[in-house]
Parts: structure tokens; C-alpha cells; sequence
């Protein structure tokens, strides 16, 4: 069911003649003179298809394709080729929000369906639809703390948010009178003496991240049971996939979730989309931003889903809504479900050690060479920080990488814009990369760096 | 018509609150309820928690609207009424019966602006 039926002169003629209209600008002849553009617009004309086509190859080249270690929350991982087949049906890209449950049974199961994953993967009860993205999650896991306590006005976050969370959080937090107090980070870990120091009544909730911005997992040993002391909740920001492997935020006895799940079955393409996902305890459930697809019966008794709780957004609560949050990432989400039902748990779990298998094998490979550093005992997942002595070496590096096809890292400092990141590469290592790729890169390093 | 008890006292927002002893209890009127619809969940004050008057201190919410409820008096939330945690729609049988919390040390002279029975009901035609 693939109509394509392009309009013809004729067509528009007969359209013009129904209404009564001479000509396609008479129908703009309601609008003044004096704003309209009395030349036309400043486009170059029609082009062939061809013509088209050969110009946006000519732009395309000018990418750079390279074998890719870059990460800082957007991860060049494996993706079955059905993923893209499936998410790219028509009822699928071209479906809208499912308000109407009768003709949107798929849509809606398999967005029931990631929620269920999200449940699952973070050990929490309740996930909603989706969100935007993991950085604007965060913000609405702010939202939700300063909602959710009485006479709150600060929410803690950790110095090591990925950068673009802060971001966000600190545009987010404008003109609302809340704060946001950063937690130092110490020896490129959230410092969390310093949280217990700061928890006091106005202390809504606390954010915090793991894998960190560095890539460094973080322990929040006992951190639950004195934020809850303080009736406070606690967030925690996590890679979805790097749950298979690391104590999931459940388990950590956090009361919301919150992360990006493009590393589960979305492409980088240059940033994007990305896809929120935010999931709490059931007793924080009616307290969650955006829509939950939710099961029920249909008047036949036969099992159903429809949207449930959307009751947080402007359109029911209008001034007094927490959240302007009134959609979710359906096709992203969809994306991700299928992505998961497809490789499995056991291919999730093979993809997050690999991931961490080939990380510590090109870290081991780089170890001891002159002018850099690399983490020593503090544990990373599959993403680790270089310290160079010079930036300049850093950028020799770099160099040689991209001359021998590969890109190496992203620029920590351009992300932060701290002169103290200016010489660290942030280096991401999936499951994706191959000895062969591993081997190219320390030997270029070996070659730069000696 | 909707039912007004000559007893309580009556807040432009469509709370009810009732004096008995030395505790206020408060709920939403008959009129709330029908405007409301179904009410499918009703979110209450934490017990302990002192509010002041016109404070935001409840949520109810219908199926197609969800809607604040505001503490007619100032005091001391003493208790909830916790049957409503898994039959919300008891607020819809009786609104009156079914109340939503109650007060203890509770400042009687925010009742002097309050209506009565006659004054809400007059109050009722100038919403029609």
C-alpha cells in the first residue's frame, strides 16, 4: 500500500476553477502587501532528479567515513539489518500519536513493549512511552523531584553528567527559581562524601550517572539509603545497554531511571534521533511525565492497549502541568524494541562484554606509551578517558588516526569548553570494532607517540 | 440538582468542610463530582503535614480532567481517607459520605469566609 499521486497542471487547474481562483498566489492575497516578498524566493530553480541526486552526492562525499571510536553518548554499535527493514514500514514512519486505540493495535503493543524492556533492563516497575532524549530526561527527572517533595528547590547533580545533561538541566532550571547544585567530581568520580554534606531539607532529588561522562562506573553503595534519610529521591543516568552488565538502577534502590537508548538499535546519524527513557517505582508512576501505553480489555474482553496517564500534560493540567511534555519518541522507541527482540537478551549481553573485552584490550594496547595516560585502577566499561601531556600530541594523534581511516576519539574539551579537558580524548570501543581496527590504532599510536 | 447539606460550609473552589469535635473534615460537594465525571484516582495530603488556607493540598482525577483541590481552612492533616486509594469513584457515589481527609488544629476563623448552605446554592445559579 504505497500510493505515490503527485499532483498535475491539470489537477491544479480544476482545484483553481473549483474554489473560483484565477491563480495560486490570489490565494495568498490576504496577506498584506507590505509583508509579502516582492520577489520571489532566493531558490536556485527546479533541478532534474538527477541533477538533485548528483548534487547531494557531492555533499555527502565531503563526510569523512572512518572506522569509528567516538562515543560521549552516541555509540557506532551493531544493528541488524531487519531493524531498519521493520522500522521503516509505512504504517510505522508514517503513523501518529495512537489516540485512537481501534486502528493503532501494533503501534501501541510495541511501544507496550519497550516499556517493558525499559522495565526490565533497569529494574524499575513502570516506564513511560519515551521521552526526547536522555539529556532532557534528565531534566524532567528534576522535574519530577521537585514536584514530588514539598517546599523543594534544589536538585544535587553530579559533575559527571555527560556535559550536554548539564547543559540542558542548567536551560531547563532557568527562570524557575530552582537550583541546581553541582557534586564535585574527584579523581574523575562523582565525589560522593560530598553528597551526604549536602543533603538537607530544600534537597529534592539527586542525579548521578553511571558509566560517567568518562566512561567510569561509579559505586552508589548505601547512596539510596541516606537520600531517602532525607526524603529525597534518587536518579540515576545509565547506558541501557551497559545494564546487562553493571547493577541496574533498581538494584542500586534508585526511584527513577533515566538514559538514551540510542545504543539499542539506533544509528548515530549525526546525533541523532536519540530516544529518553525514563521508568520509576510504582509509587512514583502517576508522577511521570509524557503518556504509558497501558493493557486492558477491549468491550469483547479481548486483550488491548491503549494510551493511559496522560494526565501529566498541558492539555489536561494546562497551567498547572510539571512537564510540557505531550509526545514521545514513538518510531525511535519501536526502533529499540525491535532492535531488542531481535538479538536478545544473550545478544545484549554479548554485545556489553565484547564491548568491554575490546575497550580494555585497546587500553592494555596503549598503556605505557610516552605522553599519555590511561585509567588505572579506576573501572570502565567500554569507554575510557587519554590524558595527554600536550594538547598538540593529541592532535598529532588524531592526524594520523584520520589519515589511516580512523576516527579516534572525541575532544573532551569541546564538549566541556573546561581548559583542563583540552588534552583528554574520550575513546569508545563497541562490539562493533574488530582486532584488526583495535591493532590499526595502537600501532598508529605506537608509530605518533614513541 | 445537586445536594448541599445544611450542616457544612462551602468554598467557591467546591470544597465542603464540616466541623465535628475538634476536628474539620473536608471533601468536595456534589456539583464537584458531577462536573468531574468518572474519578478514577485521587492523590492525598501526607498525614503530619500542616497547610494553610487556599493551599494546594489534594488532586483528583476524572477521566477526562485532573483537578487541585484546595484546603478551605488552615490546620493539621490528622488523617486520609484511605478507602479511596482503591475506589476513587466512591467520591462520586457520595461526596459527602465519602470525605477526603480531616483536620486537627485547625484555624476556625478562616470558616467566617466561608458560605453556608443558602450562599452556595446562590452562588451554584451564578455558575449556570
Amino acid at each position: 500500500m504505497n500510493p505515490y499521486i503527485p499532483h498535475t497542471d491539470e489537477d491544479r487547474r480544476r482545484m483553481l476553477q473549483a474554489i473560483g481562483v484565477e491563480s495560486m498566489e490570489e490565494l495568498f492575497s490576504d496577506i498584506p502587501a507590505d509583508i509579502k516578498p516582492r520577489t520571489g524566493l532566493p531558490l536556485a530553480g527546479a533541478l532534474s532528479e538527477e541533477e538533485v541526486l548528483r548534487n547531494l552526492k557531492a555533499l555527502a562525499n565531503r563526510n569523512y567515513r572512518g572506522v569509528c571510536f567516538l562515543g560521549a553518548g552516541s555509540y557506532d554499535r551493531l544493528i541488524p539489518a531487519t531493524v531498519k527493514a521493520l522500522g521503516a514500514l509505512p504504517a510505522f514512519v508514517t503513523a501518529y500519536t495512537p489516540y485512537q486505540p481501534e486502528i493503532s493495535q501494533g503501534l501501541l503493543q510495541a511501544i507496550f513493549e519497550y516499556q517493558t524492556i525499559v522495565c526490565e533492563l533497569t529494574g524499575m516497575e513502570v516506564s513511560n512511552a519515551s521521552l526526547y532524549d536522555g539529556h532532557s530526561a534528565a531534566a524532567e527527572a528534576a522535574a519530577l523531584c521537585l514536584g514530588y517533595k514539598r517546599k523543594s528547590s534544589v536538585v544535587l547533580v553530579s559533575s559527571t553528567l555527560h556535559p550536554f545533561t548539564l547543559q540542558v538541566l542548567d536551560t531547563w532550571a532557568m527562570g524557575t527559581g530552582f537550583t541546581l547544585e553541582r557534586i564535585p567530581e574527584k579523581a574523575s568520580l562523582c565525589d560522593l562524601s560530598q553528597l551526604s554534606a549536602r543533603l538537607r531539607p530544600e534537597v529534592a532529588g539527586v542525579l548521578l550517572q553511571s558509566p560517567n561522562r568518562y566512561g567510569f562506573i561509579e559505586d552508589y553503595t548505601g547512596i539510596a539509603t541516606l537520600v531517602h534519610a532525607q526524603n529525597s529521591l534518587l536518579a540515576i543516568s545509565s547506558d541501557p545497554l551497559s545494564l546487562a552488565l553493571q547493577k541496574t538502577p533498581g538494584e542500586w534502590e534508585a526511584d527513577i531511571a533515566i538514559g538514551d537508548t540510542q545504543p539499542l538499535g539506533l544509528p548515530c546519524a549525526f546525533g541523532g534521533p536519540g530516544c529518553g527513557y525514563m521508568a520509576v517505582q510504582k509509587d512514583l508512576m502517576r508522577r511521570i511525565p509524557g503518556r504509558i501505553v497501558g493493557q486492558t480489555v477491549d468491550s469483547k474482553g479481548q486483550r488491548a492497549f491503549v494510551l493511559t496517564l496522560q494526565a501529566r500534560e498541558q492539555h489536561i493540567k494546562r497551567e498547572r502541568a510539571t512537564s510540557n511534555i505531550c509526545s514521545n519518541q514513538a518510531l525511535a522507541a519501536l526502533t529499540t524494541c525491535i532492535h531488542v527482540s531481535l538479538v536478545g537478551w544473550s545478544g545484549m549481553v554479548e554485545a556489553a562484554r565484547q564491548s568491554q573485552d575490546k575497550a580494555h584490550y585497546l587500553a592494555e594496547g596503549l598503556a605505557g606509551l610516552p605522553g599519555i595516560q590511561l585509567p588505572a585502577d579506576t573501572p570502565f566499561w567500554c569507554e575510557f578517558p587519554i590524558g595527554f601531556a600536550k594538547k598538540e600530541t593529541m592532535e598529532r594523534l588524531l592526524s594520523a588516526l584520520k589519515k589511516a581511516g580512523i576516527l579516534g576519539g572525541v575532544r573532551l574539551g569541546a564538549l566541556t569548553g573546561e581548559s583542563r579537558d583540552e588534552a583528554v580524548l574520550l575513546v569508545a570501543v563497541t562490539e562493533k570494532r574488530t582486532r584488526e581496527e583495535l591493532d590499526a590504532y595502537i600501532a598508529v599510536a605506537r608509530r605518533v607517540l614513541e | 440538582m445537586s445536594r448541599i447539606p445544611t450542616e457544612n460550609r462551602y468554598t467557591k473552589d467546591h470544597e465542603w468542610v464540616r466541623i465535628s469535635g475538634d476536628m474539620a473534615i473536608v471533601g468536595i460537594t456534589d456539583y464537584a463530582q458531577e462536573a468531574l465525571g468518572e474519578i478514577v484516582f485521587v492523590e492525598l495530603p501526607p498525614v503530619g503535614e500542616y497547610f494553610d488556607a487556599h493551599e494546594e493540598i489534594a488532586n483528583i482525577e476524572s477521566v477526562k480532567a485532573a483537578s487541585a483541590i484546595y484546603n478551605p481552612v488552615a490546620g493539621t492533616v490528622l488523617a486520609v481517607n484511605e478507602e479511596l486509594d482503591g475506589s476513587p469513584e466512591l467520591v462520586n457515589t457520595d461526596s459527602y459520605a465519602n470525605y477526603l481527609y480531616h483536620l486537627k488544629d485547625f484555624r476556625i476563623a478562616d470558616l467566617d469566609s466561608l458560605m453556608d448552605a443558602t450562599g452556595y446554592e446562590a452562588y451554584l445559579k451564578t455558575l449556570a
